[in-house]
């Protein structure tokens, strides 16, 4: 089915005897009705996560001896969380959420993903959330997507992906906008319709144009009052100030502030966690970037975030041993964060494997216990009652969901 | 290999291989373009960037600012000072690059867009220390001088340069059996190994192994870099050889040294996986993000019988029938568009060159960023996104769109009327809905903004 344009929306609630008149233009009013109470933030942590020391087995007697270097459990700064685990220093900003039952883990984690360990095939897989083998292959649409295309009602408002990258995880076949902070695009209705014009047979140009319009409008209103210069100035801008407003914060803050509004759905990402080298000083970077997020959706979320949880996933995790420059190489298990009023935090979930002899992952790895996307699964279903048969055959093809880890209050 | 002279056009010449038209000027034969790319590189000469060496000393010189800066008033002022000529360094290593596209024609415009091409291919970022001043010469150092010569050559001088040994950690990897590994039980770093099968040679999922990923990792142990940012070999770190990579041993002389890495660097130039992989890359690049088989397998061919010479590659891409398939072709990279708008704008190179940083930051690389192209700061070793649905989002087309409409009016105070504007940009691939379109536009910003935004103007 070809895709409705923001002219067939006009036309169609012209149709349907929606007062179009009031606003010539699609307004967020008119399709306001927000299909679930519930909101559901997706962060993706690029460069793969080092679980181990995020969420550090310290009372695991093998972790020591494969980071004689590292800064391990609660002696040498981490927050003991359960006498088994402890949490990196980076993140004592969180541990008031940890406190409150709001912030909770689950460890030795994976996606189906082995033994390439490549990032840029690692993440494709992630969001793409599709079965071992099917790497490399050119994915059509992301698992966040095929959760929107079950939830009734959903319009192009429920899904948003933050930041310039692209998400694959929210691309697909139902509804869903990409857009930044501090973006903008500012045309006279005049102008607008000729670029339409200009874009009709490119339906990549002409649909994207369309969503930017479409968004753009719903945050700045419609231009046409104001003059060519205030337009002209308005881009100007919006040109200077986008590529300013790209932090995790930024992009937390404008995240919460739809969530808050009529997006549902949530998705960015986090770089910084492919720590080869000096890992000390850039995990502590890159967990004060998490943490900030974090925080910052929390204050911005207010009474929502009651209704929110947040995952924050990354594509595979990181050699057990240290490697000879102070840092880590690529792996297998990691960990899973989640946040948010909703869950039912306070708890490190999962089977520790052990990182004896014999218990790694091709003798360098954290052996996962449990596919990350069974967790994604549970908190879906808990969220917004997205049923079995969804998420083992549409939404995560071929995962086994496994028992209910209880993820949610 | 003769070129197509039945559906070659100029026009294509300069907007798929090169970097646009410029109004007044010819477009060029596209039978010329191997032989102008083969050619005297005049364009380094007349906008030449700091050397490598410079940007070392300047590097070295801002290290010592920072340590002394607590010193005094006036020392804290000029590591400051310092620190902002840096930011300004980088922007004008912009300026030039631009101002190398914007003035090049015919070949030498395809030499550009090959530059940027093996620029992204082998990605480096400068993070720390004197690394983030020396991007730009790392390029005219490893990329510019082999865009028409050997893989080999420029996998070597890329993969050997200190930048990419730093970027990629590899100065910090240790064999374990080596003297150092033994002594401080320290270990490898796989990175650069692991880039260097998956990205810049083989491919990823090509069929090595996590295997043959440590023992390229050995085999790179003993690579690093002096205090004075020069390439050092140190036989102290090197495992032990010799070391097997998809089958074939290298290395394992008595005492190690470089040669055995580029021994190993030379053998995988000319590996069957890595002349498919890069020349699916390259018809990707300049043909269309899913490339026809065929013409990759041509390539790929030409890759393997002429060991690996680049001009030869290109040459048979350039020799497909589909290369000269007109309509929509790949959507131009943020820098392509920016620099073949500055030529439809007819803005003189050297103006371009000698822009003031404000200048560069505004109109280019602040945009360039918005866009998803932030200057010099790719995500990671593999570059810059690359399929047309990752550069055209509803933010980054804003950004386009944005540029379109805004910055020509900054370049030029009297602009064009868009009427002829749209012939000079575009000249027989301007479709006529979209020269009504600029002609009915309600402002002459507006009617450029329309051809500068238009599909036509922002694929190649």
């Amino acid at each position: 089915m070809p895709r409705l344009t923001r002219r067939d929306l006009i036309l169609r609630a012209s149709a349907l005897g929606c007062s179009a008149a009031a606003s010539p233009l699609l307004t967020p009013v008119a399709f306001a009705s927000a299909p679930t109470d519930n909101r559901l933030v997706v962060i993706i942590l690029r460069g793969a996560m080092d679980g181990l020391d995020v969420v550090q087995p310290y009372g695991d007697p093998g972790l020591r001896v494969a980071r004689p270097d590292f800064a391990i459990g609660p002696d040498a700064g981490a927050t003991d969380l359960d006498g088994f685990f402890a949490l990196h220093a980076g993140m004592e900003a969180l541990l008031p959420l940890w406190q409150a039952g709001e912030l909770g883990f689950a460890h030795a984690v994976s996606t189906p993903y082995r033994n390439q360990r490549s990032h840029f095939d690692g993440q494709d897989l992630l969001e793409a959330g599709t079965a071992a083998g099917t790497e490399g292959g050119s994915h059509e649409d992301g698992w966040l997507n095929r959760l929107v295309q079950t939830i009734p009602g959903a319009t192009r408002e429920t899904a948003l992906a933050v930041g310039r990258e692209d998400a694959l995880i929210l691309r697909g076949a139902a509804p869903s906008v990409a857009w930044s902070p501090a973006s903008r695009l500012a045309l006279s209705p005049a102008t607008s319709d000729l670029l339409s014009m200009v874009y009709h047979d490119d339906p990549l140009f002409l649909d994207v144009f369309d969503d930017a319009e479409f968004y753009s409008g719903l945050l700045h209103g419609e231009f046409g009052d104001g003059g060519a210069e205030d337009m002209a100035g308005a881009m100007a801008d919006s040109l200077r100030d986008a590529p300013r407003s790209v932090s995790a914060q930024s992009l937390a803050s404008f995240a919460a502030e739809r969530l808050r509004a009529d997006a549902r759905i949530a998705s960015f990402s986090i770089g910084g966690w492919d720590t080869h080298r000096g890992q000390t000083n850039g995990m502590r970077r890159a967990l004060r970037n998490l943490s900030g997020a974090i925080a910052e959706l929390r204050q911005g979320l207010g009474a929502d975030w009651d209704r929110t949880a947040v995952l924050a996933m990354t594509e595979f995790g990181r050699t057990v041993r240290q490697n000879g420059s102070g840092g880590t190489d690529h792996g297998t298990g990691s960990a899973l964060i989640m946040a948010g009023g909703a869950v039912r935090g306070g708890r490190v979930l999962g089977d520790w494997p052990g990182l004896g002899e014999g218990a790694l992952f091709a003798d360098r790895d954290l052996m996962p216990t449990r596919d990350v996307r069974a967790y994604a699964a549970w908190a879906m279903a808990g969220l917004f009652g997205t049923d079995r048969a969804a998420l083992e055959s549409h939404i995560f093809p071929t995962l086994d969901l496994g028992p209910d880890p209880g993820l949610l209050r | 290999m003769g070129l197509h002279t039945m559906t070659a056009s100029p026009t294509l010449a300069a907007i798929r291989f090169g970097t646009g038209l410029r109004p007044g000027q010819n477009a060029p034969d596209p039978g010329a373009l191997l032989t102008g790319l083969g050619g005297a590189d005049t364009l380094q000469q007349r906008y030449p960037q700091d050397s490598y060496a410079t940007r070392i000393a300047l590097g070295r010189e801002l290290t010592r600012l920072n340590r002394s800066r607590r010193d005094s008033d006036e020392a804290d002022a000029a590591f400051l000072e310092a620190r902002r000529q840096l930011s300004r360094d980088v922007l004008r290593q912009l300026a030039i690059t631009l101002a190398r596209g914007v003035a090049a024609e015919g070949g030498a415009a395809l030499r550009e867009r090959l530059v940027w091409f093996w620029a992204d291919h082998f990605t480096t970022v400068g993070g720390r220390s004197y690394m983030r001043g020396s991007i730009a010469a790392y390029v005219d150092d490893t990329i510019r001088p082999h865009v028409a010569g050997r893989f080999s050559d420029m996998l070597e001088a890329a993969i050997l340069h200190p930048i990419m040994v730093l970027y990629l950690d590899q100065e910090r990897s240790y064999g374990p059996n080596s003297i150092t590994g033994q002594r401080r039980g320290a270990s490898l770093n796989e990175n650069l190994a692991r880039e260097l099968l998956e990205l810049h040679t083989l491919g990823v999922g090509s069929g090595y192994t996590q295997d043959d990923v440590r023992q390229m990792a050995e085999l790179l142990t003993g690579i690093g870099v002096t205090g004075e940012g020069e390439l050092a070999f140190r036989p102290n770190n090197a495992e032990p050889g010799p070391e097997v990579i998809l089958g074939h041993s290298f290395g394992g002389a008595p005492v190690a040294d470089l040669s055995e890495i580029r021994a190993a660097l030379r053998a995988l130039s000319l590996r069957p996986e890595t002349a498919r992989h890069i020349s699916g890359k390259l018809a990707d690049y300049f043909l269309s993000d899913t490339p026809d088989p065929d013409v990759v397998a041509d390539m790929a061919a030409v890759w393997m019988d002429t060991g690996g010479d680049l001009a030869q590659v290109i040459g048979a891409m350039l020799a497909q029938p589909s290369a000269w398939a007109p309509g929509p072709g790949r959507v131009k990279r943020p820098l392509h568009f920016i620099a073949s708008g500055l030529r439809a704008l007819d803005i003189p190179a050297d103006r371009i060159a000698s822009a003031s940083a404000n200048a560069v930051n505004r109109i280019a690389s602040l945009p360039m960023a918005a866009m998803g192209q932030a200057w010099q700061q790719a995500a990671g070793p593999d570059g810059y996104f690359d399929d047309d649905r990752e550069w055209i989002r509803p933010q980054s087309l804003a950004a386009r769109i944005g540029w379109a409409m805004v910055a020509p009016a900054e370049l030029r105070p009297r602009l064009p009327d868009p009427r002829v504007f749209v012939q000079g940009a575009l000249s027989d691939a301007a479709p006529p809905d979209l020269i009504r379109a600029a002609a009915r536009a309600e402002t002459r910003a507006e009617g450029i903004g329309l051809v500068l935004a238009s599909p036509e103007f922002q694929r190649s």
